[in-house]
């Protein structure tokens, strides 16, 4: 299994083209993990199918471009409403289920996701991912239209700032989505639809006994989830300038719970705080130079997060900004 | 599933729907010879013979893995996502011992179940026991495992790198039985699985031992309450555990390859057996891995190979959202 996917090459601490690769996958894993947020943090539902909604986004959205002719700019919400049917029509028959047959049912669906990407050669192009196409002597790329905005973008901070970085636009746009995404949540959590979910989390028989309709809310959590994890999908998708099965391993979800973790449970903000910590602790180790081949540098940081995992469950459930009265951890 | 879905259909429907819910262990059997005579007779008994003998190979694996899975998951409400690794641990461990210092590979056995089994004991006293002190919660324990995973999976690429691995086993010679095939290692790997298997079975259900693990895993506080020493059984069962988990590596190992991410690749196919089995059912696991393997192996006469472990994915998927609680499972709430 590879490690979440960063393609970029450094050369100093102070080098902004390194630190803004770090920000942009920074920022969409936090756009992941604001959706794990809802569904774990607040509605008490433990998703771990946050990498196959990000496949079933970016796939749609590049297969909706290159096979389907469609345009750039209807392609995005009509993936990101694939992804959500897709996440209830997943929610539906599952969402009754235990907290742990939950889990392992949306891992599982994930992987399905993955694979079937992998073995569809026709339609997702397998293994070799999707990126370009030529239609008729054209060469026609599912970001054609993003790379002219992100254009006309740098063309503007050109008269402020010469030379700025490629990747200024889309750390952008990324940041933007996670500060509207913590925003948004953090509203809607205070109206009486956030206060059921919380009902939920604390107990789903007392809201149900109320009159509520458990399943209903639940399965609104799931599909603001699958819509946070479709637009990951895309940003994931421009940032490496390709799809490929590979990026949506299941590691990406572990990854993104551990941002969620480090962040704290029932904290909107926390996600952000934890997604930047991660990175940086996980990128920053990069300017440690130490004696030891690549290889074993790959391993160290997949062991620095499994660390992590560990000793902030032991010693800290709650992370940095969760609250302990407000934790559901299962019982 | 058939069952289920034309109860509401006609009155003998509805006696299948009752058999279902009764006898789900005697449906499923059933069904699984449908599949097998509407095999038989599109592709020959030759093909059909041929690939359940490969599939044995895969099904005892994932048996051997989903047995001590079971009983932690039972037993400790422990969802160990650790356990593959544990298997790819153990296939290492026969590495060093069968290649690096070139000994036999029955030798690599032996020392792959004690170390894994060893893993399995250190972790429970350093990690898992005070954390049931402390009254972790599901989730908790859930990602501690996935940290023990990540921790255990970047060991063995530290030692080993990614590079693909093989142990010293024969793959040229096979086996030529009633006009079907099987490889030397194939057949050696089935018959030690095998056998393991049935050893475990009797184990579990003729010894004490055996007898009081399924007591804990029934109801750890009654168990208790009983004046069973729980802790020693569950010491018992982190070892039970993580042997067989070792051996299972190994033979994995053996068929094919060795490679950092193998036991994250086995994991959720004995996941499946586990859930399929029941979830504390050792026998139910047992038999689902078994069964799992040859209805994948199956598969691959419909499909296209390469889709084979996506089928199992979906036939766990299925088999959880019709029936949570396994087909060897009893109908407690779930």
């Amino acid at each position: 299994m590879s490690p979440p996917p960063l393609a970029f090459t450094l050369e100093a601490f102070t080098n902004f083209g390194f630190w803004s690769g770090v920000l942009t996958i920074a920022g969409i894993y936090a756009v992941v993990a604001l959706g794990l947020q809802l569904n774990v943090g607040y509605t008490g539902i433990v998703n771990f199918g946050q990498a196959g909604f990000m496949a079933v986004g970016g796939y749609s959205m590049a297969i909706l471009v290159l096979e389907a002719g469609l345009s750039f700019w209807l392609a995005l919400p009509a993936a990101v409403l694939i992804t959500m049917a897709f996440g209830m029509l997943i929610g539906l028959p599952s969402l009754r289920l235990r907290a742990d047959y939950f889990a392992i049912v949306t891992l599982a669906t994930a992987e399905v996701v993955r694979l079937a990407a992998q073995n569809a050669r026709g339609l997702t192009g397998g293994n070799k991912g999707l990126y370009c196409e030529f239609d008729g002597g054209d060469q026609v790329c599912f970001d054609d239209a993003w790379r002219s905005v992100s254009d006309s973008i740098l063309g503007f901070v050109e008269n402020f700032w010469a030379d700025p970085e490629a990747l200024l636009p889309l750390l952008l746009v990324v940041w933007l989505t996670v500060a509207i995404g913590i925003v948004g949540l953090s509203f809607v959590q205070g109206t009486p639809w956030g206060r059921v979910l919380r009902a939920i989390r604390e107990d789903e028989d007392a809201a149900r006994a109320l009159g509520k309709n458990t399943l209903l809310y639940k399965l609104q959590s799931l599909a603001i989830s699958a819509m946070l994890g479709a637009l990951a999908g895309f940003f994931l998708a421009l940032f490496l300038a390709t799809i490929h099965p590979d990026d949506y391993e299941p590691i990406v979800t572990f990854f993104a719970f551990g941002v969620l973790i480090l962040g704290g449970l029932a904290s909107y903000k926390g996600v952000a705080i934890g997604a930047v910590l991660l990175w940086t602790l996980l990128e920053g180790t990069r300017f440690v130079e130490l004696p030891i081949s690549e290889e074993k540098t790959a391993a160290l940081r997949f062991a620095i997060v499994g660390v992590a995992l560990i000793l902030l469950m032991a010693f800290r459930p709650q992370g940095m900004f969760g609250k302990r009265e407000e934790m559901v951890l299962g019982d | 599933m058939e069952a289920s879905r034309a109860r509401a259909e006609s009155p003998s429907a509805e006696f299948l729907g009752e058999l279902a819910r009764e006898r789900p262990a005697a449906v499923a059997f059933g069904v699984i010879a449908l599949m097998l005579l509407a095999l038989v007779a599109a592709k020959g008994l030759h093909d059909v013979a041929q690939a359940t003998l490969n599939s044995l190979t895969l099904g005892t694996i994932y048996a051997l893995g989903a047995v001590g899975l079971t009983l932690v998951y039972g037993i400790l409400r422990l969802v160990n996502f650790a356990h593959g690794d544990f298997l790819a641990f153990g296939a290492y461990m026969a590495y060093l011992v069968n290649v690096t210092w070139d000994m036999p590979l029955v030798a690599g056995i032996v020392f792959a179940m004690a170390t894994t089994a060893l893993l399995g004991l250190f972790f429970e006293r350093i990690m898992w026991q005070p954390m049931r002190a402390k009254g972790a919660g599901f989730l908790q324990l859930l990602l501690m495992s996935i940290g023990l995973a990540f921790v255990i999976r970047s060991a063995i690429q530290w030692f080993w790198g990614t590079e693909i691995r093989t142990l010293d086993v024969n793959v040229v010679d096979s086996v030529t039985f009633l006009g079907l095939r099987i490889g030397q290692t194939e057949l050696v790997v089935v018959v030690v699985g095998i056998a393991v298997l049935v050893a475990v079975g009797l184990v579990v259900r003729f010894s004490l031992l055996g007898k009081r693990m399924l007591a804990l895993s029934d109801d750890l506080d009654l168990a208790e309450t009983a004046g069973i020493d729980t802790r020693r059984v569950i010491l018992y069962t982190w070892l039970f555990a993580g042997a067989l988990a070792g051996l299972a590596g190994v033979l994995s190992g053996a068929l094919t390859n060795l490679r950092p991410e193998l036991g994250f690749e086995l994991l959720l196919p004995i996941f499946a057996a586990v859930i399929l089995g029941g979830i504390g059912n050792p026998f139910g696991a047992l038999t689902a891995g078994l069964v799992l393997g040859v209805v994948i192996e199956w598969s691959t006469l419909v499909v296209e190979p390469r889709w084979k472990v996506t089928f199992g994915f979906v036939a766990l998927i299925v088999a959880l959202v019709i029936r949570p609680e396994g087909i060897f499972g009893r109908a407690k709430a779930i």
